[in-house]
């Protein structure tokens, strides 16, 4: 066991870091607030596009795209290695990991070769910026309950229904949108995948805003959209298989990605220094230390959990069983670190006396934790793939497996 | 990055795991819980016969040569097995202590009969139930001990026992009694898992050996490579029973249907997985961390320690939960578990022990840094 770059890997390392030295700039602290992969603003888009370009020029994009359509034959550890190195730069948020991550090799393996040249290097250099059109408001953990309707007419499709949760569709100039193309047959078999332009007038984005205030996702109304069967990706009523492999590719996206963030629990231990609870320091309280001490112990776990799946990438396998418990415990211990801090930072708990103060802080980290619980297979869900994919439980008693879509 | 098992460590696991599930079965620890006998000599002598006790000892030694990496692998087979034999003291404490701070004489007369299994060494640092080496209240004054240990786990069985005690200064040090010494007085108690038979023992000016090198910096690290490889056999255990509930879960009918097919016991067990994981993923960051000497060791053995409590208790009482009545009775497995695992628990000291450990050494880390 060790935590050292193999050769190779270490080599990949230095060279990252020599391009990553001499175009960008060392984070210092004082950077502003951004998400990792949602763009706030025109000019945070403006930046990341800009960084992008750059990036596809000197050949550090794509980087586990197979060479022939751009990329640099990386391996997933590579791309491991590359996410901690640029994570050390004040760069801006990457909007193009569902490009880049998650439709290119979608339309790798299902596309023509059409679609290969129009999407794949405007992908790569951020021209085009994508979003993924799966998630509706009656069909999210449940996604291939779908109801977009595609419907034939003549050598076009028309596409009309609503798909939400989409994350940047607000800024995205393309999307891959699931549709269903046949209600006569159970549901997982009578869909179909398209690539559409969003700044067709048929589409609509309006934005959501969250619980936590801020507005990162959108619902979209179609309405009416026609586009041409080349739009179509892979065969038709083959949707579900596509979309298979474009939430494989997430799964990976996410395994190799960075964190996703959140507050730290040595922030608590920092906070706890220096708040008081009943007349005394409040990291002198028994109460307080015991739960300190425990997001310690489960902040560590996870982070060597994220190990661990580097592991099995740097060996050349598949992410294994310990990669399925990251997102079910990171959720669940961000959202209770957030109550904690707010409790701790002041006695009227959510109760903030100025902006950017401590319970201002926790109050955000507090609002936002609850997306990590749902977004990207909520912790129910988790929990089923846990017991029925890794401990091999019965599966769940299935009534539409076998029922025709308009029958449900 | 490599963070994980070797293929030759996981030939070693397969190689234990064969062995012990020749004779340490659940049938054997149901009789030894029966019985109260204990100690499972059959299951020593044949760890003893395939060289597994000298794992970590050098050729010179009388061992093997291997490290801290696969004495992880051996406990957590031990925990996986429920053998009831004294792993922890010996290999877990006494091996490590001898060999960090013995005398060239203690290691040369101890290790090689320490292999063999012939010198059995239990640990008593332990007081009142209290184990930080600041309330020890056992005193050596001429190379002579007195005071009272408990609960020494294997205490009737060693022939020996590793002393936490003051010297005359007043600073705790580690001493070896030979249990065969004057002075030195047996008491029975009644532990939660019978298979790991404990004692109090008072020693009244028993003739004792110092380890020289044994200050309290020591004993400390000795702690912290305790708790590492303890975790690794608490997750060996929490894994067995997750295994044998998730088994039953696939028999078991109700309603019409498996009863693992319901969300309500389906996710209780996703949810023992995921702690098991979570306590597995600090506990090769302490594995690691003793395997390389990182200064890290501290902080990683508590957050093992930590996790690894929590995965235990959390699956050995849902075990019983799922199983229905049938998890609440002696005659069925669950409850060799959970004993086993509050016996684990009392052997190392509790949470709040190491959560105290935790925050002052995040506190000391911090303190160094500024």
């Amino acid at each position: 066991m060790d935590f050292s770059d193999s050769p190779d890997e270490a080599a990949f390392r230095a060279k990252a870091r020599e391009w990553l030295e001499a175009n960008a700039t060392l984070r210092d602290g004082s950077e502003k607030a951004q998400d990792h992969f949602m763009a706030r603003d025109a000019d945070e888009v403006a930046r990341a596009r800009d960084w992008q370009a750059r990036k596809a020029d000197a050949g550090w994009a794509g980087l586990t795209w197979p060479s022939a359509f751009g990329g640099r034959d990386a391996t997933p550890i590579e791309q491991v290695i590359w996410n901690q190195e640029e994570g050390r730069y004040a760069v801006p948020p990457n909007a193009f990991l569902i490009g880049i991550g998650l439709v290119g090799p979608t339309v790798m393996i299902h596309g023509t070769d059409d679609q290969k040249a129009s999407v794949l290097p405007r992908a790569l250099t951020g021209e085009d910026i994508w979003c993924q059109l799966f998630s509706e408001p009656a069909a999210g953990s449940d996604l291939a309950g779908i109801r977009t309707r595609a419907r034939r007419d003549g050598d076009d499709w028309v596409i009309s229904g609503q798909k939400v949760w989409t994350s940047g569709a607000h800024y995205s100039s393309h999307g891959i949108l699931l549709a269903r193309t046949d209600t006569q047959v159970p549901k997982h078999k009578g869909m179909t995948m398209f690539l559409v332009d969003m700044s067709d007038p048929a589409i609509e984005t309006r934005s959501i805003r969250q619980i936590s205030g801020s507005a990162s996702f959108n619902e979209v109304f179609i309405d009416d959209l026609r586009v041409p069967d080349s739009a179509r990706l892979g065969g038709e009523s083959d949707g579900w298989k596509v979309a298979l492999t474009t939430l494989m590719n997430e799964r990976f996206s996410i395994s190799v990605g960075r964190a996703s963030g959140g507050a730290r629990a040595e922030e608590l231990i920092a906070l706890a220094a220096r708040v008081e609870r009943n007349g005394r320091p409040a990291i002198e309280d028994g109460e307080v230390r015991a739960q300190l001490a425990d997001f310690i112990a489960r902040q560590r776990g996870l982070e060597f959990t994220s190990y661990r799946v580097m592991t099995s990438l740097s060996r050349g396998e598949a992410p294994g069983e310990e990669g399925s418990i990251g997102k079910l415990l990171l959720g669940k211990l961000r959202q209770e670190m957030g109550a904690f801090g707010m409790e701790l930072a002041g006695s009227g708990a959510g109760i903030s006396a100025a902006t950017g103060d401590d319970v201002a802080r926790w109050r955000n980290e507090y609002l936002t934790a609850p997306g990590n619980r749902i977004a990207g297979g909520s912790d129910e869900i988790q929990r089923t793939i846990i017991g029925e994919r890794i401990l091999g439980l019965p599966p769940e008693i299935r009534v539409d497996k076998d029922v025709a879509f308009s029958e449900l | 990055m490599n963070f994980g098992f070797s293929d030759e460590q996981d030939t070693i696991r397969e190689t234990l795991a064969r062995m012990l599930g020749d004779h340490a079965t659940l049938e054997v620890a149901h009789d030894r819980l029966d019985s109260g006998e204990g100690f499972d000599t059959a299951t020593w002598s044949a760890l003893a016969k395939g060289g597994w006790l000298g794992l970590a000892m050098s050729e010179a030694e009388g061992g093997s040569g291997m490290g801290a990496v696969e004495l992880a692998v051996l406990a957590e087979e031990i925990g996986r097995s429920l053998a009831a034999v004294p792993f922890l003291s010996v290999l877990g404490l006494a091996v490590p202590a001898i060999q960090s701070a013995g005398s060239e004489d203690q290691r040369k007369s101890l290790l090689p009969s320490l292999a063999e299994g012939r010198t059995i060494i239990a640990t008593a640092l332990a007081e009142d139930g209290g184990l930080a080496p600041h309330t020890v209240a056992a005193k050596v004054v001429q190379d002579r001990l007195s005071g009272q240990k408990s609960p020494v786990t294997f205490g009737a069985e060693a022939t020996h026992a590793l002393v936490a005690a003051k010297d005359e200064d007043g600073t705790p040090r580690l001493y070896l009694a030979d249990l065969s010494a004057s002075g030195v007085t047996k008491r029975a108690l009644d532990p939660i898992d019978r298979t790991r038979p404990a004692t109090e023992i008072t020693f009244d000016n028993t003739p004792v050996e110092l380890l020289p090198g044994s200050d309290p910096a020591a004993i400390q690290r000795l702690l912290n490579g305790a708790a590492v490889l303890a975790a690794f056999e608490q997750i060996g255990l929490a894994e067995r029973v997750l295994a044998l509930t998730t088994a039953y879960a696939g028999e078991r009918r109700a309603f019409g249907r498996q009863i693992g097919s319901f969300q309500a016991v389906k996710h209780r067990l996703a949810d023992m997985f995921a702690k098991i994981e979570l306590a597995r993923s600090n506990a090769f960051f302490g594995a690691w961390a003793l395997a390389s000497g990182d200064s890290r060791l501290s902080e990683a053995a508590a957050v093992a320690r930590l996790t690894a409590l929590d995965a235990v208790q959390f699956t050995t009482e849902e075990s019983i939960q799922l199983h229905g009545g049938i998890g609440f009775t002696w005659a069925a497995d669950p409850h060799l578990f959970l004993r086993r695992g509050w016996q684990l628990k009392a052997e190392l000291g509790p949470a709040d022990m190491w959560r105290e450990r935790l925050l002052d050494n995040l506190a000391d880390a911090q303190r160094a840094a500024s």
